[in-house]
């Protein structure tokens, strides 16, 4: 994690928004007031991770410190201190599990295993066609429903190792498989359903 | 005011005061890290922790504003427990390479240890390793060393004004680099170092080659600009191994630019460590005696008007008051300290003095620069300029050549003309000039290094009264000079006297045959092409241009190996000190000329630094007041007339190399090369 984020190979020598997303860029920093351009510093970055396919080449982070007037190390400082960023190139579909306690004490590192197994990777690995990339994270937010596995944008909840199977084919097939509770349980409620005002709830399911 | 008791005395202090400070101010000692006093409180080391109560976990203090009725308690059980607690937690990824690092004996972390640290640790773990840093050709890094203090990240981003340095990746990860492992753009980076608590940032060329232990430090001057940076000089026997700055919050408060710092290598190379005399066209080595009675013999009956005498930019007062005195009983008074050509009118001190002061910067809501690069004509004006700068409130312009200075400033103009449009009223920057209650103007000498010099320096002084500058309760009228040597030759009277030619014509008469003997008190940058056919005496401590040209060479004493005052900028004395003593058979300046004085048969009337000393005094009190600004009384200066309109062009092009020691540097030579540029040819007797 500590070494350079050259150290791949891959960094590419420039990089321009795309007309669309520098439209995208000016309506976010127009959110902010004048002098306070440097809020908008973490969700452009989102915006130049997403165009450049879910990683941050260097050139990204200095395009968007010039865009926003900022020295380049402070663009640098963020984009490093965020695991959301990636320094390094990652496969189409990137899957990040959770492994932080309650994801932990619920298992995750069986998902782990189950992810390693079925990709063939290790942690921090693409496979060999560039499909997957496997990541561990630090807490997804998600502890109600743990353990979580993040996959590009969704997060897949309630995640027992035989889901990681038919998740994994059915993204390979092009398909989306539906995010949320693996296990069917709505929202954040118990597990055995809802426990109190339970009338009150089916009522207003209705 | 908020009265709070501190382990029992109760002290009231200005509010916004941290709890630190008014221990402080109590000389209760807190220990710390992150906190600086002249950078920004992160609190990030909670090395400061002390007890409050009515507070449920102890508090830092340094970033605890002092409250009324406060009661603070930093020897208790419970913050001596914090304390060992956080310095456990610092050592946990420290090495234990005290003996190899070149922080051993003088490190923060080291001396807390003895104090908070416990004898054994307990943790089995491995130590993180990071990998070094590049940081440029003067900052040496081991980053395993580092304790995430931010120190480093602070001083280059608020007082430097580079924001070169951050910290990457985060938690344990933390790093702290350059982005990306590129040299710090700064003149002001080997600072770094001092701010930096632990090893993890050193002297790149002090590494390995001292303790601080074995040196002998002399408090002095430095005199490679004309800042004078008060410095400490850390000398093992007869070899300078370190710079570092002292504090002088008039000055330098606590900072030091690279070239004063790290030249000092440059005087152990390229030295005159004995007189010589050209016969047959070669430099021979010979005695003193040989030397002298080789210059009597050219001097002996030429008329005074045909000799002449110009100091360079590191002559000190006593040696250009001594051989002014000498030139006057030879009968000449051609007599130039302005070896780079500038010409301004010297008759009113407020004509060529730094008046408000450099700490006076700070009082100033208009900062008007004419003809200067701050940055590098005066490192540390412009390090005062920034901070003036982030106060806030302040409105920066500059006529001349437009170079990135650390703090966004409007460019108004180039040349003159700009000036009269400012007097007249006609530029839209009058109306600012016009509203500022405190205006400042600082004039370089790329204003004055031109033929209308006196005409600009008029028409600055105009423009200074219009505006308001030169009043009984604020002068704001600045000139910056580039030498450490030219404002005491100022006020020696190192000047032409009457009749007398200055640089332009002595040059001159040198190459028309018009003058015959020229003295040149290290003066190294001057066009010695033009000497012509001049029996040169160059009086110095390198072999450089002007020795290279010389025909009598007499090796004088650099300015760490001699006492000696110089005056700065400001026009304030100071005393450099004699920190070790100068190679071979070179003496101290002022000896020289006495001991010339008395073969030439002119014999100079003092025979101690004393009475030299004194004599100086009487011909001008202001040295007196070694340390003090003797304020300027104002009245016109300079000469009215026509100006050229030709952009200001600042006199430094290279800031790492402007004098024979930093010429003869190493590090200087790797400076320039990393951040520079391709070293530029150099004048004078090398390769």
């Amino acid at each position: 994690m500590s070494a350079p984020a050259s150290d791949h190979g891959h960094e590419p020598t420039s990089f321009a928004f795309t007309q669309e997303n520098l439209e995208l860029a000016k309506r976010i920093i127009a959110k902010y007031p004048e002098g306070k351009q440097a809020s908008a510093c973490m969700p452009l970055l989102d915006v130049a991770q997403r165009q450049n396919g879910g990683w941050l080449p260097r050139v990204a982070m200095d395009a968007v410190a010039d865009l926003l007037g900022m020295p380049r190390i402070r663009v640098y400082e963020v984009a490093t201190f965020y695991t959301m960023y990636n320094k390094n190139p990652v496969g189409k579909h990137h899957i990040q599990v959770c492994t932080t306690t309650p994801c932990w004490l619920r298992g995750s590192d069986d998902i782990v295993h189950a992810c390693k197994k079925k990709l063939g990777v290790g942690l921090g690995e693409t496979t060999a066609d560039g499909q997957f990339t496997l990541g561990e994270v630090e807490c997804s937010g998600a502890c109600v429903n743990a353990p979580v596995v993040q996959i590009g944008d969704d997060y897949y909840e309630d995640v027992a190792p035989e889901h990681i199977d038919g998740l994994i084919e059915a993204i390979k097939r092009g398909e989306k498989p539906k995010a949320g509770s693996q296990i069917g349980r709505q929202s954040s409620e118990p597990l055995g359903g809802p426990t109190t005002l339970a009338a009150f709830t089916t009522q207003a399911d209705d | 005011m908020p009265k709070l008791t501190i382990d029992g005395i109760e002290i009231e202090v200005e509010p916004g005061t941290s709890i630190l400070q008014a221990c402080e101010q109590l000389g209760i000692e807190i220990p710390r890290f992150c906190y600086h006093e002249r950078l920004s409180v992160p609190a990030n080391c909670r090395m400061c922790l002390v007890e409050m109560e009515r507070a449920p976990k102890p508090v830092a203090s340094c970033a605890m504003p002092c409250g009324d009725g406060m009661v603070v308690k930093t020897n208790s059980e419970t913050v001596l427990k914090a304390r060992k607690g956080v310095m456990e937690f610092l050592l946990i990824n420290h090495p234990l390479d005290c003996p190899i690092c070149d922080q051993g004996g003088e490190c923060d972390l080291q001396d807390q240890a003895m104090a908070y640290g416990f004898d054994r640790g307990r943790y089995l773990e491995n130590k993180r390793a990071v990998q070094d840093k590049y940081m440029g050709p003067v900052i040496k890094t081991i980053m395993t060393r580092c304790i995430h203090c931010t120190r480093c990240v602070r001083f280059i981003n608020e007082v430097a004004g580079v924001p070169d340095v951050g910290a990457v990746y985060r938690g344990e990860h933390m790093e702290i680099t350059t982005f990306v492992e590129k040299a710090i753009g700064s003149e002001l980076s080997g600072n770094l170092a001092d701010v930096c608590p632990v090893g993890a940032l050193t002297h790149k060329p002090y590494a390995f080659t001292a303790r601080p232990w074995e040196l002998r430090k002399t408090e002095t001057i430095d005199v490679l600009d004309a800042v004078g940076s008060n410095i400490r000089v850390d000398s093992r026997g007869a070899e300078v191994m370190r710079v570092l700055p002292r504090v002088n919050d008039d000055i330098n408060e606590e900072w030091l630019s690279d070239k004063s710092r790290y030249a000092y290598d440059g005087l152990k190379r390229q030295r005159l460590d004995r007189p010589y005399v050209r016969k047959n066209g070669k430099l021979v080595a010979v005695s003193w005696a040989d030397a002298f009675a080789a210059i009597a013999d050219k001097v002996k009956g030429v008329a005074g008007n045909r000799v002449a005498a110009i100091s360079g930019d590191l002559a000190d007062v006593e040696a250009q008051f001594a051989l002014k005195e000498l030139m006057g009983r030879l009968g000449s008074t051609n007599l130039d300290c302005r070896q780079d050509g500038a010409r301004f009118d010297t008759s009113v001190r407020a004509g060529y003095l730094f008046n408000s002061g450099i700490a006076g910067i700070e009082k100033a809501d208009v900062i008007l620069l004419v003809g200067t690069n701050p940055r590098w004509e005066g490192t540390l004006v412009n390090a005062r300029i920034r901070k003036r700068y982030l106060a806030g409130q302040v409105k920066i312009a500059l006529i001349g050549e437009q170079k990135d200075l650390t703090y966004p400033y409007a460019h108004i103009g180039t040349g003159p003309e700009t000036l009269q449009q400012l007097t007249d009223g006609s530029h839209p920057f009058s109306e600012t000039l016009r509203n500022a209650k405190n205006p400042l103007m600082i004039v370089g000498m790329g204003a004055f290094q031109r033929a209308d010099g006196l005409a600009v320096q008029a028409a600055a002084r105009i423009t200074g009264e219009v505006y308001g500058m030169f009043r009984d309760d604020w002068s704001g009228f600045n000139v910056l000079h580039t030498a450490a040597g030219r404002v005491g030759g100022i006020e020696t009277g190192f000047l032409p006297g009457p009749g007398g030619r200055d640089l332009h014509g002595i040059l001159d008469g040198a190459s028309k045959g018009e003058i015959d003997v020229v003295y040149l008190l290290g003066a190294d940058e001057i066009d010695t092409a033009k000497l012509g056919k001049a029996f040169v005496v160059y009086q110095g401590h390198h072999g450089d241009a002007g020795a290279h040209r010389a025909d009598v060479i007499l090796p004088g004493a650099a300015y760490t190996e001699k006492n000696a005052v110089y005056v700065n900028t400001e026009g304030r004395p100071q005393l450099a000190r004699l920190a070790a003593f100068p190679p071979g058979e070179a003496r101290e300046d002022w000896k020289i000329l006495r001991a010339l004085s008395e073969a030439l048969g002119a014999t100079l009337p003092f025979d101690t630094q004393t009475q030299l000393r004194q004599r100086l005094i009487a011909a001008n009190p202001i040295f007196a007041a070694v340390g003090q600004m003797t304020p300027a009384t104002w009245s016109p200066f300079g000469a009215q007339g026509p100006v050229d309109s030709a952009p200001f062009v600042s006199p430094i092009t290279n800031f790492y190399m402007t004098d024979p020691i930093s010429r003869a540097s190493v590090t200087m030579a790797n400076c320039v090369e990393a951040l520079v540029g391709p070293a530029q040819e150099r004048t004078g007797t090398h390769g």
